[in-house]
């Protein structure tokens, strides 16, 4: 065990538990439709992740595969997307949505700075093999951070200027 | 030569052919009223269409102050004379006995009951002084149509952005044309049609992407079945799920599964990149990221591609070939890119293709990302929809600082601290209560957004103020606090702008009925009422009739790409459409095509955005669009296939597709008031392929409930040559003509199309998907041998013709045509 799997092995964490929150965000939400539909989009990027990872680790001598359950059960996801649905037309979910859109932001940027450890050692180690995978993943942790930047931006103005 | 045709029967009406490089023959259709010969005509006044996208030219016919039929303009450049049949018979509805004539206040007892203009204005601003107030101007929001005038538009931007100072207006163009928009943004950086609709004189190949031209924009098809019956044709790429009139034409016809636009067009980019069909030179000289292109195409191959789209590979194998052998190659896009999944990322893929092929700028090599409704290009413009006017750049402080220049007020007045609001953002800000006030105009959401049981929950909640607009108590009017009348075309003075950038001006022929005013005169009432100011306490809006508001908007237009400055009234008058850019100086006479020489507009400090994620949405922030971009190339933008939001399942296991047809326009209101249009299609259907058919043990004429998650719609059954796996309904049959349709209290099926469609739309373009959701098909009633409503005369043609009658109009609907110089 060296700093590199270390770093796999907290990325192939952070990248399971940022697609659980995505997931997570997008039940609760059912009622805002875009964040709805796109946060399942891009869980998808993070499981995918999560499976190169897996996929990699094993040549690290890493064992990185499924521990246990996937996510929330599925009557648990039917009680939230009814929960939110009953809630749509009430304004404080509009200040939760912000608190789940910052929180999904700061756990794809945790998830954005391991890529970038990760890259960084393996050019120092030469590993085109890790290099490759981070390279092509980290653009979409990215991509992940400014989708949850923009609807911060987007929804602010609206959801914290009316009265409460 | 003078002729006469039932334009129902036959909507394109007779054939003047020509060859590549010549021009159009003109061919003048007239149609009058029953017993008015031509020369009891009194008056012919200049219009143009307001009908669907195409801005036939045309002159409306008055006798005794009342329209009594219309001629199309011969030397126009965009028809030559000719109509569509919603050109020839649509003009009808103006006379209609339901017309809106008196506002319409809702009483104490929750009625809606007859009021004079200053009961009706003053509840309204009451209303708007007490939100302003109270809870500030994002509790006020302006939802506005395709089918006003420039002049109108660029007044309700200005009211709303400056003197509300709201970030919600919004037009019902995001339905058909955001995509549009924002397609030629992500490439081009600026929107503005790339070609003319002149290419089709050029071109040796059109490619039609979910473009059904000769239902959507007839006359424009009229002219491609021109060139088809004269020498040297062009081929034709159709792709389609149903087999369109484009598709019996096409050499090459792809039906590819719902929402798997994207891998269809990957495949294709892949063959013209892995033949060597690029054009090094057009690339390098004129754009970034065609590397970052090749890759992502490299694995989708046409067999890929099968797999996902359901075509045969070797079919996209001859469709690239087409593509790729194309000396002028001329590509149009409508909804079927537009309003289905992953909308903006094929939609940009097809401008990939003319990048990659060097097809931009000259006749033939032409694009054309088309608009649905008539004046969206003018909402685009003006800043009704998503954008700021005169295409400025919201995230650019200069514009912003430019435009309060123009408007005499401070930055800051103008909200820019996002993208303004489109329509169901502003429907879900309703929803949650934030938004208090929806003044609408010219636009029935209550029949064309998605999921009408939600919409129809929205509009109907009493803490939402609603004002609606319109000509005709509509479905929406009907859930109205106050409802305005409004004259319509015709009726009022003003100009538009088609899809090709071509302006037209239209005059007023008659009186509006009633006290029905023109939407301009009652923005601008507001606006006194409102009493908005400027920087220095003069007025906000200082224009006070169509002309003025006209050279209001040229000073506001000036510099920026749609640069209005050479047009004027005097010249629009008497003469012919004119296409921006015009200028006194570089272009008095208008431009026929955009980029001839690079992709000026792109560059940073021009720009109209700086793009999005094509998959998240995210903007892209000016520095990152310095970066890649920083001579202002066009942007070769790739994107991955991702699956649809929704996909089919046991329970759903068809893809549910809606669409617009031949004889109907927007929810309508205008056309189901024309009795040739209303009888041509009186009804709604439902379509399945022969072999769908069957195995759901369904025929002809049966009465079935088409069911999605989100509701029902009870139709009669054509069975059509389309694709397997699908069922398609036409959209925008609503209820003001039969409310006992309307759909009962615990979800029984209706009649308009969007009682069944997901809300779900593009992230980019922010345009709702209305082609892509799953539905189940059940069996009400056996058809007792009677057909299915609809017409037999274009895309719901029937596989078996044995007992369904041809689609006629009779004697009321034949046209005069005019061929040859003297129709001129």
């Amino acid at each position: 065990m060296n700093g590199i799997t270390l770093t796999l092995r907290a990325l192939h964490h952070a990248e399971r538990s940022l697609e659980k929150d995505l997931l997570g965000a997008a039940e609760r939400h059912a009622t805002e439709h875009e964040v709805h539909h796109v946060a399942k989009d891009l869980a998808r990027w993070s499981r995918e992740h999560a499976a190169r990872l897996a996929d990699t680790g094993g040549a690290y001598g890493l064992d990185l595969q499924e521990h246990g359950g996937r996510g929330p059960g599925a009557l648990l996801s039917a009680v939230r997307e009814r929960a939110a649905e009953a809630l749509g037309h009430r304004p404080e979910p509009g200040l939760l949505l912000l608190h789940d859109l910052r929180e999904l932001y700061l756990a794809a940027s945790g998830v954005s700075l391991y890529w970038e450890m990760l890259a960084q050692a393996a050019q120092a180690a030469k590993d085109a093999r890790l290099l490759e995978m981070a390279s092509s993943c980290h653009p979409e942790t990215l991509r992940q951070v400014r989708w949850a930047n923009t609807h911060i931006k987007v929804l602010s103005p609206q959801i914290l200027t009316g009265p409460l | 030569m003078e002729d006469s045709t039932d334009r129902i029967a036959a909507p394109w009406g007779v054939r003047t052919p020509y060859g590549p490089g010549t021009p159009w023959p003109a061919r003048t259709d007239t149609h009058l009223a029953d017993g008015v010969a031509p020369d009891a005509v009194e008056r012919w006044v200049q219009t143009a269409s307001i009908l669907h996208s195409d801005g036939d030219a045309m002159d409306i016919a008055v006798r005794d102050g009342r329209i009594v039929g219309v001629r199309g303009r011969a030397a126009d450049r965009v028809n030559r004379g000719r109509l569509g049949p919603k050109d020839l018979y649509g003009w009808q509805a103006n006379g209609s006995r339901d017309r809106l004539v008196r506002p319409l206040v809702r009483d104490a007892t929750g009625r809606l009951t007859e009021c004079d203009w200053d009961t009706a204005m003053d509840r309204i601003v009451s209303r708007a002084r007490g939100l302003l107030d109270e809870r500030g101007p994002g509790s006020i929001g302006f939802y506005t149509s395709g089918q006003l005038f420039l002049e109108e538009y660029y007044t309700l931007a200005v009211m709303a952005r400056a003197g509300i100072g709201t970030n919600h207006l919004d037009g019902n163009t995001r339905l058909c044309t955001s995509t549009a928009a924002e397609a030629l943004k992500e490439t081009f950086g600026c929107d503005g049609q790339p070609g003319s609709y002149e290419d089709v004189d050029h071109a040796d190949v059109i490619a039609l992407f979910g473009h059904n031209m000769p239902e959507t924009q007839p006359v424009l098809w009229m002219r491609v079945l021109d060139r088809l019956a004269g020498p040297r044709p062009p081929r034709l790429l159709c792709v389609d799920p149903r087999r369109t009139v484009v598709a019996r034409h096409a050499a090459v016809h792809l039906a590819p599964r719902p929402g798997t636009n994207v891998a269809l067009l990957n495949a294709l980019l892949h063959e013209i990149i892995r033949t060597d069909r690029v054009d090094r030179a057009f690339v390098a000289a004129h754009t970034v990221g065609f590397d970052e292109l090749a890759r992502r195409v490299e694995p989708c191959t046409p067999a890929w591609a099968a797999g996902i789209c359901d075509v045969p590979a070797a079919a996209v194998e001859e469709a690239a070939e087409l593509l790729g052998g194309a000396e002028r190659l001329l590509s149009t896009v409508l909804q079927g890119v537009y309003q289905s999944h992953q909308a903006t990322a094929a939609a940009v893929q097809v401008n990939n293709l003319h990048l990659l092929r060097g097809m931009l700028g000259r006749p033939g090599a032409g694009l054309l990302q088309m608009n649905g409704q008539p004046t969206a290009q003018n909402t685009r413009e003006c800043g009704a929809n998503g954008d700021l006017p005169g295409f400025r750049n919201w995230q650019n402080d200069a514009h912003v600082a430019d435009l309060a220049r123009v408007w005499n007020v401070t930055p800051e007045t103008i909200p820019h601290y996002a993208p303004p609001t489109h329509a169901l953002q502003m429907f879900r800000y309703a929803e949650q209560g934030s938004l208090r006030m929806l003044w609408i105009s010219g636009t029935n959401p209550a029949v064309s957004l998605p999921e009408l049981s939600r919409i129809r929950a929205v509009l109907g909640q009493e803490r939402l103020f609603t004002v609606v607009q319109d000509l005709f108590l509509t479905e929406t009017a009907q859930l109205a606090d106050v409802v305005l009348p409004a004259a319509t075309w015709g009726e009022k003075t003003g100009t538009f702008t088609n899809a090709d950038r071509t302006v037209h001006l239209s005059e007023q022929a008659v009186r509006p009925p009633g006290e029905a005013r023109a939407d301009l005169d009652i923005f601008l009432d507001f606006a006194a009422r409102m009493d908005f100011r400027d920087k220095d306490g003069g007025p906000l809006v200082t224009w006070h009739d169509p002309e003025s508001a006209f050279e209001a908007w040229k000073r506001c237009s000036a510099g920026r790409p749609c640069d209005y400055t050479g047009l004027s009234y005097g010249l629009l008058r008497g003469g012919s459409g004119v296409q921006w850019p015009c200028t006194p100086d570089d272009a008095p006479g208008g431009t026929a095509r955009l980029y001839t020489d690079g992709v000026p507009w792109a560059h940073p400090d021009v720009c109209e955005s700086y793009g999005k994620d094509l998959v998240t949405g995210a903007a892209v922030e000016p520095v990152e669009y310095r970066s890649l971009n920083p001579e202002g190339k066009a942007v070769i933008k790739a994107a991955a296939y991702v699956p649809p939001h929704e996909d089919v399942t046991p329970d759903h296991p068809l893809w549910l597709t809606t669409g617009r047809t031949l004889y109907h326009f927007h929810t309508r209101t205008k056309t189901g008031r024309a009795p040739q249009l209303a009888a041509a299609a009186p009804d709604v259907w439902a379509e399945l392929s022969p072999d769908e058919a069957r195995a759901h043990g369904l025929g002809e004429g049966d009465l079935v409930d088409v069911v999605s998650p989100r509701g029902a719609v009870r139709a009669r059954l054509r069975v059509t040559p389309m694709r397997d796996g699908v069922v398609f309904l036409p959209f925008h049959y609503g209820y003001w003509d039969d409310p006992g349709r309307a759909p009962d209290a615990d979800g029984g099926p209706g009649r308009a199309a969007n009682e069944t469609t997901v809300t779900d739309w593009d992230p980019v373009s922010k345009q709702p998907l209305f082609k892509t959701s799953v539905a189940r098909v059940r069996l009400v009633e056996r058809s007792d041998g009677t057909p299915a409503p609809a017409p037999t005369t274009a895309g719901s043609e029937p596989a078996a013709p044995e007992g369904v009658p041809p689609t006629v109009g009779g004697p009321d609907a034949r046209v005069t045509h005019t061929t040859g110089e003297e129709g001129r």
